[in-house]
């Protein structure tokens, strides 16, 4: 009774929402083995396969994903400072294999929303009838001469992995007195803070191992994320170290580089020569979901945020860093958080009913110094079809809080680093 | 009642209320869930700074989400977070960690530190926390295997009083020493 009441309730309330209520049922109607397949086992990816199983394991949840290890970006910054090994930031599938995910080693190429059909480069293909897309970030090509082979000389270290092992490498090469350059992108990007973060453990490491040397952050953007935290951080721990730049001095940070040459030029024309130059490229959604057409002239994926379904194309959904759920920023605890979201609104559709009300919640910590920890946070709310801050909830660590507090920040981010990687990868 | 009253109570919602009201509240698991990347899956922390909530008292649980959203008790995060929750929502995620299964921690602890500190627990503490801190209490948090760093956080905050004692238990911790304090938090710390 309550479902056809609500039902009709919904055809009276309006157009937009009938079309979508009266959706589910010959949905339901069509599925036999109700199957979701999830593209990209990331920190979104892992987390909703995991969460559908545990809401409702008679749903079939096949997770494609190229490699065998994922290593999180966050705290991924720690690595260069040498506070943490590169093992420390790997997860496997174990875990959610385990929890009855089938997760296939492949690279999703294709997605047919109108057959719902995942193709890989291995040449299978998967059928579904829910599919969610958490393919991270990609690259533009923003910085003239930063091509596949620049970036094996020059890593952006942006995809934790390789690159953040061969910037590390980098640094522990680099001469005394050198100089560190790192290029941060326009907005928006994966993990607003990551750069500013970074600057701060490469300092760490110089001042206990290098300590001529320094890091000269050429910004593409005036200001940026947590900024009077970091602003107070770099005069607190790293001054003299680290020196940021804003765009409107240099042109609009760096714009080319020259990679054989190991130069890179700002808008303004001026060239510089680092001792070790990471570049982070603007960015968009990953590459599958261009493919698949997920994307808008944005070059990021429009959703429904009740329930992150594509606007582009029904019965996709996209999570995570590729998704346009703004207010809620490109982070791993936001990504761990819309899957939780996607996965009971995915669990009600393959079901025939209609998906609840979504809450979602943002927690990112950035260590500035060993024992200097500062974080931002926000609950977030569903207000007129999207997902809004709640107003008087979330902000900022204080400028004023104590040595005490900003160590216990620290201890806090760790913990927090071992209970999402569990929540998204754990048995 | 009957479903045609019901529908035309809805109905005549609509036409008062914005669409904000007309949503549902979130389910307790959906709220519950957010929580889960600090405080762990079904809210059992791995992480030692960070406090277990599974199965932890409903009653102490809005308790201390309301002091956290009034900065009544001190916090880096939590007031922050708590200040994002009607009482109501709070409400279904208390009833929501208190039906869930409380996880034993394994810590390295100091065996003689834990012998000392069952006695002075005996002395100074059991009355109230009894059962060795185990019990989901409407006034306290389970104490019992409960992560060692985050109770030396918690006995900080009480010592510096920036988090209220209850009267008896300010004139028992003011008598201890600082080994006797450590010594009773990995006692608490040991319990499975």
């Amino acid at each position: 009774m309550k479902q056809i009441k609500r039902r009709d309730f919904i055809k009276i309330a309006g157009a937009t929402a009938a079309v979508s209520a009266i959706g589910f049922p010959g949905i339901a109607a069509a599925a036999g083995k109700k199957q979701v397949v999830i593209v990209g086992g990331g920190t979104g990816g892992a987390t909703a396969a995991k969460y559908i199983r545990r809401a409702d394991p008679s749903v079939e949840v096949t997770l494609i994903e190229p490699n065998e290890h994922y290593y999180t970006c966050y705290l991924s910054n720690e690595v260069l400072s040498g506070a943490r090994s590169m093992d420390s930031i790997r997860f496997g599938y174990d875990g959610l294999r385990k929890h009855g995910v089938t997760v296939v080693h492949d690279m999703a190429t294709g997605i047919d929303a109108k057959a719902k059909k995942v193709t890989t480069k291995g040449g299978k293909s998967f059928s579904y009838d829910r599919c969610i897309v958490a393919p991270g970030i990609s690259f533009k090509d923003n910085i003239a001469g930063y091509d596949m082979a620049a970036h094996e000389v020059m890593p952006h270290a942006w995809k934790a992995g390789p690159q953040t092992a061969l910037l590390r490498k980098q640094l522990e090469a680099m001469p005394d007195g050198g100089t560190v350059l790192i290029a941060p992108p326009p907005n928006p990007f994966r993990c607003p803070p990551g750069p500013y973060e970074r600057a701060c453990q490469i300092s760490i490491y110089l001042q206990a191992n290098k300590p001529k040397s320094k890091v000269l952050i050429l910004d593409a953007k005036d200001k940026f994320s947590k900024m009077g935290l970091f602003k107070q951080a770099f005069e607190r721990h790293h001054k003299g170290t680290i020196e940021w730049v804003a765009a409107k001095d240099t042109g609009g940070g760096i714009k080319s580089v020259d990679a054989k040459a190991g130069t890179a030029t700002t808008g303004s024309g001026d060239v510089h020569k680092a001792a070790v130059t990471n570049i982070i490229p603007a960015q968009q959604a990953g590459a599958i979901a261009i493919t698949a057409g997920l994307t808008n002239e944005t070059g990021w994926c429009p959703v429904d945020h009740k329930t992150s379904e594509s606007t582009i194309h029904k019965g996709i959904h996209v999570i995570g860093d590729a998704a346009i759920q703004k207010p809620l920023p490109k982070s791993g605890y936001a990504a761990n958080s819309e899957a939780k979201v996607t996965a009971a609104a995915v669990v009600e559709l393959v079901n025939g009913r209609e998906p609840g009300t979504p809450s979602w919640v943002n927690t990112c910590y950035s260590i500035v110094a060993p024992n200097d920890g500062i974080s931002v946070a926000m609950v977030y709310n569903f207000v007129d079809g999207k997902v809004a801050k709640v107003k008087g909830s979330g902000g900022l660590t204080s400028k004023d809080s104590s040595p005490a507090d900003r160590a216990r920040e620290v201890q806090y981010a760790y913990s927090w680093f071992n209970n999402i990687t569990n929540d998204a990868f754990g048995g | 009642m009957p479903a045609k009253k019901s529908l035309a109570m809805l109905l005549s919602s609509i036409l008062m209320l914005g669409s904000t009201q007309l949503m549902a509240a979130p389910s307790a698991s959906m709220l519950a869930d957010t929580c889960a990347g600090c405080h762990g899956t079904d809210g059992s922390s791995i992480g030692p700074a960070i406090p277990n909530i599974a199965g932890m008292s409903a009653e102490y649980f809005n308790t201390v989400m309301k002091e956290y959203a009034e900065d009544e008790r001190a916090s880096t995060i939590m007031g922050r977070i708590a200040r994002g929750y009607t009482k109501e929502e709070i409400a279904s995620m208390a009833d929501h960690f208190a039906g869930l299964q409380y996880k034993s921690t394994n810590q390295k602890l100091d065996a003689k530190k834990v012998a000392m500190g069952g006695d002075l627990y005996q002395k100074n503490c059991g009355k109230c926390h009894d059962e060795n801190g185990a019990l989901a209490d409407d006034d306290s948090g389970i104490l019992a295997s409960q992560w060692l760093p985050y109770l030396q956080y918690s006995m900080e905050d009480f010592q510096a009083g920036s988090r209220a004692m209850p009267k008896k238990m300010k004139k028992k911790v003011s008598k201890l020493s600082a080994d006797e304090i450590d010594a009773l938090l990995q006692f608490f710390a040991s319990q499975k």
